[in-house]
């Protein structure tokens, strides 16, 4: 009995009206490299991704170096009167918090408010935050809770979705698992076309760049 | 989901009259024509952007089983498991299977066209589970038994009202009746239920054949939360959907949202790579992959193969005029408007969608947004020819055209027939100058006049006017 795969693969060459490709064939369809056109982008890259950030509703706040994180996530807390309980990647695993805090780095649990983690990258030209998923950086972080606080690097943003791609590529473990793109707060306007924040994911996106 | 399309006249004729229905459907389009055109307009590339898509679509259905084959094998590479599936039958027994094996109880599921064109909840249902649809619109149709039907906005023909009166019935909480109250109280609800699935459903955008990768993109981040808090994962997606890599997905990202909403990237867009990993917290146990051949395999072989390339923007539904005026429902399957009017015969058959081309006016705004340039008004013209080779329009319309072709071919013949024609209509106007009722065309003349010619033909004025010359 032919299995499904074969019956459709069967069917697909059929209809092109050949058979299956011959190995030099489908090597060079394998070399071929996507020249696809590029945006025009002459903006400063870190400059235009705060831009775009901001118009979808994140919120950004620049800082000079990793050691005024915590102290820019307690005015944070404070700004908008959370719980002194938070979610932490596992990258940011050595930052000491004040007394009074309660931190874990373990999966975002169904009543998680606030999570800070760290990302992959982050992309100019729409404005948005590239995060891989791992050990260190559980995706449940990027959409449980209603505050995320992501740390961002000034030197992690670059130009267009292209450049990100070239480095997820590089990296040891190749594509994550889940690579999650985020532009700004969840949203939707299913209710007579009206834009509300918060839908089913955080209600808040706030960038802590560094640089 | 069951195919009501021969309900189409009817079903238009009580959208027209329905008056929330009208006003949503004015507010969408004035709102969706207006945001892509400004999204357009931003970005100076768009044009050239439309014509790279439909050359990588048309690279991409050229060598389709290349791009399918390697998809499989980077999946199975990443841990996951792909599944083939002939029709809707067999994708609705692979998916059974797996969540029966699981012993599933809740499953979650995002937004996805293809799980409503195999009918995938009812078999769900069937089996015990409760199915829960996460999109917010979605969700929305779900508790009114609606069957989905807009792609891009599923609530789209729902008032404020009505959305209050069905979350206090089925919520069992004080009726809530601002926006902010109602969305904050779907997402309370909607929490328990990502959390205690089983399995969690989602549709792909894409499928990406250089890294295994099925792709999502929404604005609520529903589609996130239902892949990755529920034990496994399933991904029901037709076999058109692959592209060779992440490069080329770019490409096609661009023109979604701006195409689609009017929004210049959707707020997530999330690639899911195989199951959860050694020394990952969260993210799914088991990842599966379904593709769904449905008639497309053979579709890509035909007259019909540039419909494989559209990448279900909606664009062409929020231009269009019929569409604005009748709503998603009246097509009565699962795809509406203009690329619903030529899928839906190509799947369910020209019989069961008969009204479906004829309804569409060919004014060619669909194309003309389209961001992989589909000629649909030329789609929905070989359907309509084909219904008639086929004898499945009237045999009035069928005799009244071969009427008109036995004289159009003969042109001495026409033009007398014309001549007569445009002076008796002349006669039944001359009061007034236009006609209130006409025999054989009371479909016109029952909601509107008919202008009446002046009484000489177009031809005789043309030669008199060369004549003076």
């Amino acid at each position: 009995m032919t299995s499904a795969r074969e019956a459709i693969l069967g069917a697909v060459r059929a209809s092109l009206g050949r058979g299956a490709l011959d190995d030099a064939q489908r090597a060079e369809l394998d070399a071929r490299i996507p020249a696809h056109t590029r945006p025009a982008q002459d903006e400063d890259p870190v400059e235009r991704f705060k831009r775009k950030f901001e118009s979808r509703s994140g919120t950004v706040v620049r800082i000079d170096s990793a050691d005024q994180i915590v102290a820019t996530v307690e005015a944070y807390r404070a700004a908008h009167d959370l719980k002194k309980k938070i979610a932490v990647g596992g990258a940011l695993r050595e930052l000491k918090w004040p007394r009074g805090w309660h931190k874990h780095h373990d999966p975002a649990g169904i009543d998680e408010a606030l999570s800070l983690t760290t990302c992959f990258s982050a992309v100019a030209e729409t404005g948005s935050l590239v995060f891989a998923s791992g050990p260190d950086n559980p995706i449940t972080h990027n959409f449980v809770p209603d505050d995320h606080i992501v740390v961002l690097e000034a030197k992690q943003i670059v130009d267009r979705f292209e450049d990100a791609w070239a480095l997820l590529r590089k990296r040891d473990a190749g594509m994550p698992r889940a690579t999650n793109i985020v532009s700004g707060p969840s949203r939707t306007a299913d209710v007579e076309q009206t834009i509300q924040l918060g839908a089913h994911g955080p209600r808040r996106v706030h960038v802590i760049l560094i640089g | 989901m069951e195919i009501r399309s021969r309900e189409f006249k009817q079903r238009s004729v009580f959208a027209i009259h329905d008056a929330n229905l009208q006003s949503a459907l004015d507010r969408a389009r004035d709102g969706f024509i207006g945001t892509r055109a400004a999204r357009a307009a931003e970005l100076p590339e768009f044009e050239q952007l439309r014509e790279e898509a439909k050359g990588l679509k048309n690279h991409i259905l050229e060598h389709l089983d290349h791009y399918l084959e390697k998809y499989e094998a980077a999946v199975t590479a990443a841990g996951g498991h792909v599944h083939w599936a002939r029709d809707a039958a067999e994708a609705r027994r692979i998916v059974l299977e797996i969540c029966k094996r699981h012993d599933a109880k809740t499953v979650t599921k995002g937004k996805s066209m293809i799980s409503e064109e195999i009918g995938l909840n009812e078999a769900l249902i069937a089996n015990g589970m409760e199915v829960v649809e996460t999109d917010l619109g979605e969700y929305i149709i779900q508790l009114a038994e609606e069957p989905p039907s807009h792609i891009i906005a599923p609530a789209v023909h729902k008032t404020k009202k009505q959305i209050t009166e069905l979350f206090a019935a089925h919520h069992d909480r004080p009726p809530k009746t601002s926006v902010p109250d109602l969305v904050n109280e779907a997402r309370e609800m909607l929490r328990g239920k990502f959390f205690a699935a089983d399995v969690g459903i989602t549709g792909g955008n894409f499928l990406i054949a250089e890294t295994g990768s099925s792709v999502i993109v929404t604005n609520e981040g529903n589609g996130d939360l239902t892949q990755t808090l529920a034990r496994v994962h399933i991904v029901t997606s037709s076999i058109e959907k692959v592209v060779p890599t992440l490069d080329d997905a770019t490409l096609l990202l661009r023109l979604l949202a701006r195409s689609a909403t009017g929004q210049e990237t959707e707020t997530y867009t999330t690639f899911s790579t195989g199951p959860r990993r050694e020394g990952d917290i969260d993210g799914p146990e088991e990842y599966h992959v379904v593709l769904v051949d449905n008639g497309r395999s053979k579709m890509l072989g035909g007259r019909f193969r540039e419909m494989l390339r559209c990448i279900r923007c909606g664009a062409c539904m929020n231009h269009c005029p019929v569409y604005g005026s009748v709503g998603g429902h009246a097509y009565g399957w699962v795809y509406p408007g203009p690329m619903g009017s030529v899928l839906t015969p190509l799947i369910k058959g020209l019989d069961n969608s008969y009204d479906l081309p004829n309804a569409c006016t060919l004014n060619g705004r669909c194309a003309s947004v389209c961001p992989v340039k589909i000629p649909l008004p030329d789609l929905l013209r070989e359907l309509r020819h084909m219904q008639h080779q086929r004898e499945l329009s009237p045999p009035t319309q069928r005799h009244a055209l071969a009427l008109w072709r036995f004289a159009a071919t003969r042109p001495k013949l026409y033009h007398f027939g014309e001549r007569i024609a445009t002076r008796a209509l002349a006669l039944a106007g001359r009061t007034k100058g236009r006609i209130r009722r006409m025999p054989f065309a009371a479909g016109w003349t029952d909601t509107r006049d008919l202008p009446a010619p002046t009484g000489k033909t177009f031809i005789d004025q043309w030669k008199a006017r060369r004549g003076q010359k």
